[in-house]
């Protein structure tokens, strides 16, 4: 069967070749950084149900103390000069998208196709890692196929990887670092003690209160933790169920639904989302780190009032 | 109480802009060692949680791909396609991408876009070349509504679809609870906040056209 370690396989060869390059480039004087960076995540993808809890742990921290002590340069591999891009652009016209749209439509496909493929009766692929697998298969089509299209050197599949990976830099580990710090405070407690804090400062005698304080305190958490899925089960459990429908009679189905994405409000506000957040900044070349948060901000504190007052409107049939 | 320490280090080493690797590591430590762990049993929950989440990193296989058609010219060509139409400015482009963005997530497409495969190559050039020429303040801020549209457009379309992750752990929390909910039921009252969340973000982006600052032409 098909499935997740396939992926990592291909995650880990592809890093190890940054790595590589990056090892190679003479003109970029933190290459040693680089290619310790790069060849530390490969490590990770190629062989990190090896390694042990305390190995994947020292490895993370290496990998924070390489970017943190700045050793994380920018390669910058040959590619074309702009008025080459202009030309090719002029040449290829509108067949320059045709790649870019093969990624979501084998996305598409492969997440409905493969969860039916059998052999011999066991799946083919994962089903559970359906659309994984359907996003890695289309990027490596897309690969091969804008490279063929445009007659593309060989090598330039992964230069221009690397070039990408290097303008986004540590910001590419962020997601996965705060899921796995998301984990320690689920360990230590961290979210239960802010649920009875949140729990304890909400006034419980008037509706239009309990309301506001379950959509304001899903958006705070959220933002405090990372996470809208972190919030819910300790915000719904600690104010929703036992006051806002408990008490006052709100429909689950419409408490539930707004709270959730009142909880997304927060989200747009928070560093700790990173991959919505700061990966962008980091891939946009953006000056400011928060300035995808500050862009985000105006609507996410609007639609939270907008929560409330829907919430408050909508829940309560009687 | 003490464990709230770690999102205290979070707080402030974000805000001090502190690398966030090490700020991250530094809060598991903090949280974990006031939970009465040792700082050795902390790093091995880290690392165990570092190596089931590495799924989270699988999409940086797209970047390759990306890259290839941007060395072939792809943003030149996204501008080129923009600057085809008179009427086209940052404010509508962004808005017609947001409507896109909502419907497809809406439908369960959440994958079918995203910001390295389409906000840097192609909605960022386009939304640029349409507010062309713009100072590099103005820039940076096309490119970052640029990204937040995105954002927007997702988060406020996925909960209209019955199977998206939020929906099912809604349903599933509400099960435990004792209380049956159908993923149809959630997924309808997801409706209302989405056609906010277009009036609202839609308004300040034709808002933000008037924003930009016009540019002269001739700076040589």
């Amino acid at each position: 069967m098909i499935g997740l370690p396939l992926v990592y396989l291909l995650s880990g060869v592809m890093f190890a070749a940054f790595a590589g390059l990056s090892l190679a480039d003479r003109e970029n004087p933190k290459r040693l950084g680089n290619a310790a960076f790069w060849g530390l995540f490969a490590l990770s993808f190629l062989a990190g149900d090896h390694l042990g809890d305390l190995g994947n742990g020292v490895l993370a921290l290496a990998l924070a103390v390489i970017a943190g002590a700045g050793q994380l340069g920018v390669g910058v591999p040959k590619t074309t000069s702009p008025d080459q891009r202009e030309s090719l652009a002029a040449r290829y016209g509108a067949r320059l998208f045709v790649p870019a749209l093969v990624i979501p439509v084998l996305v598409l496909a492969g997440s409905l196709v493969f969860k039916r493929l059998t052999l011999h009766g066991t799946p083919l692929v994962d089903p559970k890692q359906a659309t994984l697998i359907s996003l890695a298969l289309a990027a490596l089509v897309a690969a091969v196929l804008a490279q063929v299209m445009f007659r593309q050197p060989p090598a330039s599949a992964v230069q221009e990887g690397r070039r990408l990976m290097d303008l986004v830099g540590w910001a590419a580990l962020l997601p996965q670092m705060l899921a796995a710090l998301g984990a320690v405070f689920a360990l230590a407690g961290v979210g239960k003690t802010i649920g009875e804090l949140a729990v304890m400062i909400t006034p419980a005698d008037s509706r239009f209160a309990a309301v506001a304080a379950y959509c304001l305190g899903m958006a705070v958490f959220t933002i405090m933790m990372g996470n809208a899925f972190a919030a819910f089960p300790v915000m719904t459990g600690g104010i929703a169920l036992p006051l806002v429908i408990g008490r006052f009679g709100g429909d689950p189905a419409v408490v539930c639904a707004i709270g959730m994405l009142s909880g997304f409000c927060g989200t747009l506000l928070t560093p700790l989302a990173a991959n919505f957040n700061l990966v962008p900044a980091a891939l946009l070349q953006l000056k400011d780190r928060y300035a995808v948060i500050r862009a985000q901000a105006p609507t996410a504190v609007l639609m939270l009032i907008v929560n409330v007052i829907l919430m408050n409107a909508l829940a309560f049939h009687a | 109480m003490l464990t709230l320490l770690g999102v205290a280090v979070i707080v402030l080493g974000f805000a001090l802009r502190f690398n966030p690797l090490l700020v991250v590591i530094a809060a598991a430590m903090t949280s974990g060692l006031a939970a009465g762990l040792t700082a050795v049993e902390v790093l091995a929950a880290f690392g165990k949680a570092f190596n089931t989440n590495r799924y989270v990193s699988v999409a940086w296989l797209v970047l390759p791909a990306i890259g290839v058609l941007e060395r072939a010219g792809l943003r030149e060509q996204a501008r080129r396609t923009i600057q085809g139409l008179r009427a086209a400015t940052a404010g509508r482009i962004l808005l017609a991408y947001l409507a896109l963005r909502q419907i497809a997530a809406a439908l369960g497409l959440t994958q079918v876009a995203g910001q390295a495969q389409t906000v840097r190559p192609l909605l960022a050039p386009m939304a640029e070349a349409a507010a062309d020429p713009l100072s590099d303040d103005d820039r940076q801020r096309v490119r970052a509504i640029s990204a937040a549209t995105d954002n927007i457009g997702l988060f406020f379309g996925e909960d209209i679809f019955l199977a998206i992750g939020s929906i099912l752990l809604i349903v599933g929390f509400l099960d435990q609870s004792g209380i049956t909910v159908e993923p149809l039921a959630l997924s309808v009252w997801a409706i209302p906040s989405a056609i906010a969340a277009f009036l609202i973000h839609g308004a300040r982006l034709l808002l933000f056209d008037r924003t930009l600052k016009p540019q002269a032409e001739d700076a040589a």
